[in-house]
């Protein structure tokens, strides 16, 4: 019975979003009639799936992967820009997914966790640039990033172990800070870092001859360079929701959720919460350093501004809105946090001209004023977050969204 | 004579300038349940948290199971086998009753992060076999039918129950259980008498932190006295009773 309502819910997002790629391409282009057109189908589509539903409860993650699918191209119409918009939104669902871990599963607010996500971009920036002359392929940058990250998440880790809530998130907000002036002022004695000025002309993902910067025609279809790291990053991502939901319902998730339960009631039934801790921190920051990678390489260009403390909090703010914990709403709020600013910077303008003719307020501005009123009003409705865990649902005392069927 | 399981020699603990414990020595047998009164503030708790590492003795040490334990940290003591409930009772509030018993496995088991991400065959073996002890467990404490509600939803008698089974979960050869009889009316406390009974034949030392006397008396093999911190006594139940220092610890006399 959760397995449908969960799966109805999938339906309802991936809906949401084929008609947020339809929206913004109409509103872009103004080319109403296309817009028709993949509305009808996707309707179409949508009535398809539903009828199959009623049949077979696959048809649901069949239409998912389809919209997946389709989601780059359908975007492109509208601009290439939009389909970076997309990587972007999945690359926030990487970090946020590896957040959850630190945050979600073992309860331990981190609010440096952009520092690791700058660890690994730096990694792969220093080693696959003309900065230091170096260029190793991906299977070699991507671990190392990793196991970097990780480092220095047990590196954070290891003094904050006693530390609780608030502390805790202090001492991990200085963190995320010390990491970015480090990459800011790592250029003298001897430049490492390239200073403020960042380092550029990184190389992007290639395996073996195949680059993922630039256009390529496969099968008779041009893919951008967009497009195939929007490839490269679901594959990534499915990777990493596959880990999370496995380790959620594992030895090691349950004595997570247990060390944020009732700490000294977990260190009495034997569990070492020391090392569990750091268990949860080092599988967040290589997550962190992986996804920093993969950016390094998609920007062709990294410097300390990318890393700074607003970054860490809009992961935060993904996840937490989302419904802490629980891995579809992480996704939503990474999904909803990483789109929503680009959908306002786009069309909070045009509708200011279509509303009063002219601009009254500075289009930039009311952006951050809705996006801000935005999360207030959620987490003022939703406190447990848009879609939060059955259990988080009830720890709360709200009654669940849905009936049961 | 049976052996003895845990020796306590000289324990101390102050806070600040409150002596809390002074010079506890005691000596718990295999196999027996063995009780620990005395009045409010007497100090039982603080040895229970020494004894299961949640406080560094000042002075004194244990020895348990013929080695000495050192207590300095709790997932330790669970370890080396010694599991606890706690006064105010403290579950995994939003897990379910069968999670919180599954948790207390944790130390038993040895699954780690790759076999839970690769989810190979020994891995799924040892869950479905935490998953069935578990079960096991809360039917043996008789909330079996309970096992998908979340701790917090459970009648107050049964937490009591439920922190039990997740303490017996972690296969203790002592299980310390503080004021497990507080709050319960007269059928709870029998229940609870039979069940403790039931452990303590199953082959699990018991011992036990309680207030309500008559339960202890009459369940207890032997029983230590403790008050201001310090012991009064240790014998069994028909003679502490007797003990005028005793009746005058709880009588104030």
């Amino acid at each position: 019975m959760k397995q449908a309502v969960s799966r109805q819910n999938m339906l309802i997002v991936g809906g949401l979003a084929a008609l947020f790629g339809v929206l913004q391409m109409g509103l872009l282009t103004g080319n109403y009639q296309t817009m028709q057109t993949v509305l009808h189908l996707l309707a179409l589509g949508g009535l398809f799936g539903l009828g199959m539903r009623l049949r077979r409860q696959i048809a649901g993650k069949l239409l998912m992967a389809g919209v997946l699918f389709a989601l780059p191209f359908i975007s492109a119409m509208a601009g290439q820009a939009w389909v970076r918009i997309l990587d972007f939104a999945i690359l926030y669902v990487f970090l946020a997914l590896g957040l959850n871990i630190v945050v979600g599963l073992a309860g331990l607010l981190d609010l440096g966790y952009i520092a690791f996500y700058a660890v690994g971009a730096y990694t792969w920036a220093l080693l696959a640039s003309p900065h230091f002359g170096l260029h190793l392929p991906f299977w070699v940058i991507l671990p190392i990033g990793a196991v970097l990250a990780c480092f220095f998440g047990v590196l954070l880790g290891s003094p904050t172990l006693k530390l609780r809530g608030d502390y805790l998130a202090i001492v991990t907000l200085g963190f995320g800070e010390i990491v970015r002036i480090f990459m800011k002022n790592l250029n003298a004695p001897i430049n490492i870092t390239n200073g403020p000025q960042g380092i550029t002309l990184i190389d992007p993902v290639a395996i073996g001859s195949f680059k993922f910067s630039g256009t390529t025609q496969i099968f008779g279809f041009a893919l951008s360079g967009p497009q195939k790291y929007y490839f490269l990053l679901l594959a990534l991502v499915s990777l990493v929701v596959v880990i999370n939901l496995r380790l959620q319902n594992s030895r090691i998730g349950r004595a997570w959720q247990a060390i944020r339960e009732d700490e000294i009631a977990a260190k009495a039934v034997g569990i070492n919460t020391r090392n569990m801790k750091l268990l949860a921190f080092a599988m967040g920051a290589s997550f962190g350093g992986i996804a920093g990678g993969v950016f390094a390489a998609m920007q062709g260009f990294v410097s300390p501004e990318s890393f700074a403390l607003n970054e860490s909090i809009m992961i935060l703010a993904m996840v937490v809105l989302g419904g802490m914990g629980h891995i579809p709403g992480v996704i939503l709020g990474a999904i909803l946090l990483s789109i929503l600013p680009e959908v306002l910077r786009y069309g909070v303008g045009p509708a200011q001209t279509a509303v009063f003719g002219k601009q009254l307020v500075d289009p930039e501005s009311l952006r951050l004023l809705v996006f801000g009123l935005a999360l207030v009003l959620v987490m003022r409705f939703r406190p447990a977050g848009l879609w939060p865990s059955p259990e988080r649902q009830r720890e709360l005392g709200e009654k669940p969204a849905e009936a049961k069927p | 004579m049976s052996d003895v399981l845990l020796a306590a020699s000289g324990i101390a603990k102050h806070f600040g300038g409150v002596k809390a414990l002074c010079d506890v020595s005691l000596s718990i047998r295999q196999g027996e349940i063995y009780g620990l009164i005395g009045p409010n503030g007497a100090g039982k708790t603080t040895f229970f948290n020494c004894l299961t590492g949640l406080y560094v003795p000042d002075g004194g040490g244990f020895s348990f199971n013929g080695a000495p334990l050192l207590a300095d940290a709790p997932h330790q003591a669970a370890e080396r086998g010694i599991a606890r409930t706690f006064q105010n009772i403290r579950l995994f509030a939003n897990m379910t009753a069968l999670e919180n018993v599954m948790v207390g496995r944790h130390v038993r088991t040895c699954g780690g992060v790759f076999g839970a991400i690769l989810k190979n065959a020994a891995t799924r073996a040892e869950e479905a076999a935490i998953r069935q002890k578990a079960l096991d467990l809360l039917h043996y404490v008789d909330i079996g039918e309970r096992a998908d509600d979340l701790a917090k939803n459970l009648s107050y008698g049964d937490q009591r129950r439920l922190e039990i089974a997740r303490a017996l979960a972690t296969e203790p050869k002592l299980l310390c259980l503080d004021e497990p009889a507080a709050g319960m009316n007269g059928t709870e406390t029998e229940e609870l008498r039979e069940l403790i009974e039931g452990i303590r034949q199953d082959g699990t030392t018991v011992l036990l932190i309680e207030h309500d006397v008559k339960l202890v008396m009459g369940l207890c093999d032997r029983v230590a006295v403790l008050d201001y911190g310090a012991l009064v006594i240790e014998d069994v139940p028909a003679v502490v009773q007797k003990d005028q220092r005793v009746i005058e610890a709880y009588l104030g006399a």
